[in-house]
């Protein structure tokens, strides 16, 4: 980086066009390389209908490495490995079942996006649905008790008289 | 009274929950290969690559397994540990080396040090999958019977050593 800024300083600081003008093909020559001899692609696997297949299969896979990522995305080393294994699983005509439970033996129900209903997961997967009914449930309290606090409140007579006599009370002042 | 109780209460046990979460290490899964058979391999020694060590070999001893390489900085800070258990005679450490060049491999043991009694090589960390190995370094306790007792996951460290791994190859190294 810093030999590409000072070239691009003397560059620029030249007076003459013609060495400037070198340099700036000089400088693009030191520049540009680095797309020219980035890595070659790695081949994607020659059977696109195993590729497709491993792809469904490694979208709910966790990558153990890179946590947040699924298999199918990440590029790191160990998903890079998986991949391949799945490939080699299904050359083999191994199930889905089969090689999803083969990964599952070796690292755990934490590979799955989806884990499975056991009795530790239950509240993984009925807590929403619990806290949904709790919610629920408040709603219906709380509408409850707010008609009965803003139903018509019922006046007695002796009420209503006196209230009209202090209205007609004020009346008067204002008259005056 | 209640109307503010409820809330304050609920805030506290969030807050509780996310506390634990906090001290939970989410890179540290389980293995499920605890208490199972180590799995069987058959791999090629490092420093005589034309010479084979089978792991059915040690059936009959208390041994670890410690996965390592080269480009793995975190061995780095392991490594002097294991050479001092190596040399305490507590118990046999094998090596593999996991995705690794064998030059660069050779040159960093005697760099390091040895501890192995032998290093056996994993090229393309097939093995590596077989045990769930998802980062270096990662660390095996394999009883008599050839059964996962305990993995390290991480670099090995003192406070491991001495609470947790030594007490158990000495209580493993009991049974018959």
């Amino acid at each position: 980086m810093f030999k590409n800024n000072y070239l691009y300083r003397f560059v620029v600081s030249r007076q003459s066009n013609g060495i400037k003008g070198l340099f700036l093909i000089l400088f693009l020559f030191l520049v540009t390389p680095s797309v020219g001899w980035s890595k070659e692609a790695i081949p994607v696997a020659e059977d696109p209908i195993i590729e497709k297949r491993m792809l469904a299969l490694t979208m709910d896979l966790r990558c153990l490495v890179c946590q947040n990522e699924s298999i199918a995305d990440s590029r790191a080393d160990f998903s890079n490995d998986i991949r391949r294994e799945i490939r080699e699983q299904i050359k083999a005509n191994k199930t889905d079942q089969e090689i999803v439970q083969f990964l599952v033996d070796r690292y755990g129900d934490f590979v799955l996006y989806n884990p499975p209903m056991k009795p530790t997961t239950i509240l993984l997967w009925f807590g929403p649905v619990i806290l949904f009914l709790i919610g629920l449930g408040s709603l219906i309290v709380y509408l409850r008790r707010r008609r009965v606090q803003i139903e018509d409140v019922s006046l007695s007579q002796v009420q209503l008289e006196r209230a009209e006599a202090l209205l007609n009370e004020n009346k008067k002042g204002k008259n005056v | 009274m209640m109307r503010y109780l409820i809330p304050l209460v609920a805030f506290i046990v969030l807050a509780a929950f996310l506390l634990v979460g906090l001290t939970l290490n989410p890179r540290q899964v389980p293995s499920p290969l605890i208490d199972k058979p180590a799995p069987i391999f058959q791999l090629n020694h490092l420093h005589e690559p034309d010479r084979l060590m089978a792991s059915n070999d040690n059936l009959g001893k208390v041994w670890l397994l410690n996965v390592w390489a080269s480009w793995c900085v975190a061995c780095r800070d392991e490594h002097p540990l294991l050479v001092q258990l190596a040399n305490s005679g507590i118990v046999p450490i094998y090596g593999l080396n996991y995705k690794d060049e064998r030059n660069t491999a050779l040159q960093w043991l005697k760099r390091y040090g040895d501890p192995y009694t032998i290093s056996i090589v994993d090229t393309d960390g097939r093995v590596g999958i077989d045990y769930g190995v998802y980062g270096v370094p990662e660390t095996y306790v394999i009883d008599k019977k050839g059964i996962i007792r305990h993995k390290q996951i991480g670099p090995v460290t003192v406070d491991a050593l001495q609470k947790t791994i030594i007490p158990l190859i000495i209580e493993l190294q009991k049974q018959v």
